[in-house]
């Protein structure tokens, strides 16, 4: 590892150990999935696509899982710390300024990873049926699966972060993309539900590689791993260069306001 | 020879600025058409710092003196004109451009606030690809030099504002930069911390012969380290030339205070042929021109029984109080 990201990364893991407590309150705010997992299980919407309830159980587990550690913030960390001048110091630093809100992220996911392991083992608790191990391969898929979408959640982000440089207020624009995460990304329901036409049309944006995939690969769901891996690699190539020259643009535009 | 290190030429910088009304027509009408217009706020300004200088910027409150630190710097874009900093063009942000410069802006803060400011110099150093043991004698290096060894370990957060500010310092120069652009470095401190900043700052340029560009409205910062003055008004160089030829230029007189033994004496004195400005009983204050004090002086000792006497220098902040609001000053 790069040694400017690895030291990034250790003294953000020591920053955000000072905020264990808060950390654990938004592992545990994150239990959005197992509220739907009652929801479907007590009307037996799992009957309407054929999944039975410990696949549906696991399924809504593992989206649990891979949104702990996919979720990001850095248009809300970008944009304060634009507003109050804060990026300034760190736009003259030989780099990139994200790589900071990149670390802080990758730290603040290792610091919840207890937090959600202890969550998990109360869901088991409570699901004994759903236990279940996966195989090393799909385990280590699932990983490389939910890095990934937290690369395309966090090179969203930071694109719409950059529009700090024209709008003060980037984050508006953020909460329009709020709704198509929660609905299409497969948090609320799994994406299988969906019809067919409008399945296919999902399938075409970033949403279902956020969550869906991930989850499903995980909970041993039927998926198709190479094409699903794919769509998450070509998301990667399509919004890198997108978020490079927004970028760029951006900086032109900074007035060092607040500064 | 000495070298130019930073070169602007015709430099200029616009902003667009939205306007609004006030009440609730303004409120309604701006919602629906923004007014904005640009707003020129550095005007077509040139000048030369040779390496090792430490140049003071002055100016009234949005002068421009901060905006064009900025730009030197490569924060902000210049809409018109040129820089080259060490041979480079700031707003391009390469790598070697940004591993020799450094930008101190008031208490804004690259520390992080919950760890102890060694945390935050142990990154800035990897960040400027230190080694640790390299990062480690510089820490050791500038915090005995800035007396904040004793600091290193305590939450950035429970450090008083000058300890902070030291930090700060200490985390913006760990890549030892040969130029230091300080916006308003000391804002805050007290009498002793300020004191100690300059002291630093001064032996940091004569040990690294660092370029130092610095802007301050304590005059104090400005007197005791910076023999040049560059003088911003409006967004234009109002002087740009040396600090003491603009004091002596702007205060050509000194007010003497002589308590002379005897009233007799004063009256005799009143009569001499001196300025007088005022006299109250054995007291009396005269004016004397700046290239004749020394001889003025012998005068009056050779020929009054003088008891005491006391050269009253000008107050400086009234001195620049008054380059600030004009626009044009020929030296």
């Amino acid at each position: 590892m790069n040694p400017k990201i690895f030291t990034l990364l250790k003294v953000q893991y020591s920053n955000m150990m000072e905020y264990r407590v808060e950390i654990a309150l938004w592992a545990i705010s994150g239990i959005i999935p197992f509220f739907m997992l009652n929801i479907w299980t007590n009307n037996n919407l799992n009957e309407s696509i054929n999944i039975s309830d410990v696949m549906l159980s696991r399924y809504f587990l593992c989206a649990f899982f891979v949104r702990q550690f996919s979720v990001v913030w850095v248009v809300f960390s970008f944009e304060e710390d634009s507003l109050m001048g804060k990026v300034s110091p760190y736009l003259i630093q030989p780099l990139n300024p994200f790589f900071r809100y990149f670390a802080q992220h990758l730290a603040e996911q290792i610091t919840r990873f207890p937090f959600a392991i202890l969550i998990s083992f109360f869901f088991f608790i409570f699901n004994p049926e759903s236990i279940w191990i996966p195989n090393l391969g799909i385990l280590f898929l699932s990983i490389v699966s939910t890095f990934l979408s937290f690369i395309i959640q966090f090179l969203i982000q930071s694109i719409v972060a950059c529009l700090c440089f024209w709008t003060e207020k980037a984050s508006s624009i953020e909460r329009l993309l709020f709704i198509p995460t929660l609905f299409l990304s497969g948090l609320l329901a799994p994406v299988v539900s969906f019809p067919t036409y409008v399945k296919s049309w999902i399938y075409l944006t970033p949403f279902p590689y956020l969550i869906d995939f991930p989850a499903n690969l995980l909970s041993g769901n039927e998926t198709n791993i190479s094409g699903g891996l794919s769509m998450q690699i070509l998301w990667i190539f399509l919004l890198f260069p997108l978020f490079k020259k927004i970028w760029s643009e951006g900086t032109k535009k900074y007035t060092a306001m607040g500064s | 020879m000495v070298q130019n290190i930073i070169d602007v030429r015709n430099l200029s910088k616009s902003f667009d600025i939205s306007s609004k009304e006030p009440g609730l027509k303004g409120t309604i009408k701006h919602f629906f058409k923004r007014q904005t217009k640009s707003l020129k706020v550095i005007k077509d300004i040139s000048f030369e710092i040779q390496e090792g200088e430490i140049v003071g910027f002055l100016g009234a409150n949005g002068a421009g003196k901060t905006t064009i630190l900025k730009m030197l710097c490569g924060l902000i874009y210049p809409s018109e004109g040129s820089i080259m900093v060490s041979g480079y063009l700031p707003f391009m942000r390469k790598e070697n451009f940004l591993k020799n410069i450094t930008l101190i802006m008031g208490q804004k803060q690259q520390l992080i606030w919950d760890l102890p400011p060694i945390e935050s110099f142990y990154l800035n150093a990897s960040i400027y690809d230190l080694d640790k043991f390299e990062a480690k004698r510089r820490i050791k290096k500038l915090s005995e030099m800035l007396e904040i060894d004793k600091e290193l370990f305590i939450p950035v957060r429970k450090l008083s504002l000058g300890q902070r500010m030291k930090s700060e310092l200490l985390a913006a120069l760990i890549h030892e930069p040969n130029i230091l652009f300080l916006d308003e470095p000391t804002l805050g401190l007290d009498i002793n911390a300020q004191r100690n900043l300059r002291k630093f700052l001064k032996k940091y340029n004569k040990e690294t012969n660092a370029t130092i560009c610095l802007t301050s409205h304590y005059m104090k910062d400005i007197t005791s380290l910076c023999k040049r003055v560059i003088c911003v008004h409006e967004g234009t160089v109002s002087y740009d030339g040396k600090l003491d030829l603009l004091l002596k230029k702007l205060s050509p007189v000194k007010e003497i205070l002589i308590v002379c033994r005897s009233e007799e004496d004063a009256i005799k004195l009143e009569n001499y042929g001196f300025n007088v400005k005022n006299k109250i009983k054995n007291e009396i204050t005269i004016k004397i021109e700046n290239n004749s004090i020394t001889s003025s002086l012998k005068t009056i000792l050779n020929n009054f029984d003088i008891e005491d006497l006391f050269i009253n220098e000008p107050p400086i902040d009234e001195i620049i109080g008054r380059v600030l609001i004009k626009k044009d000053y020929e030296i």
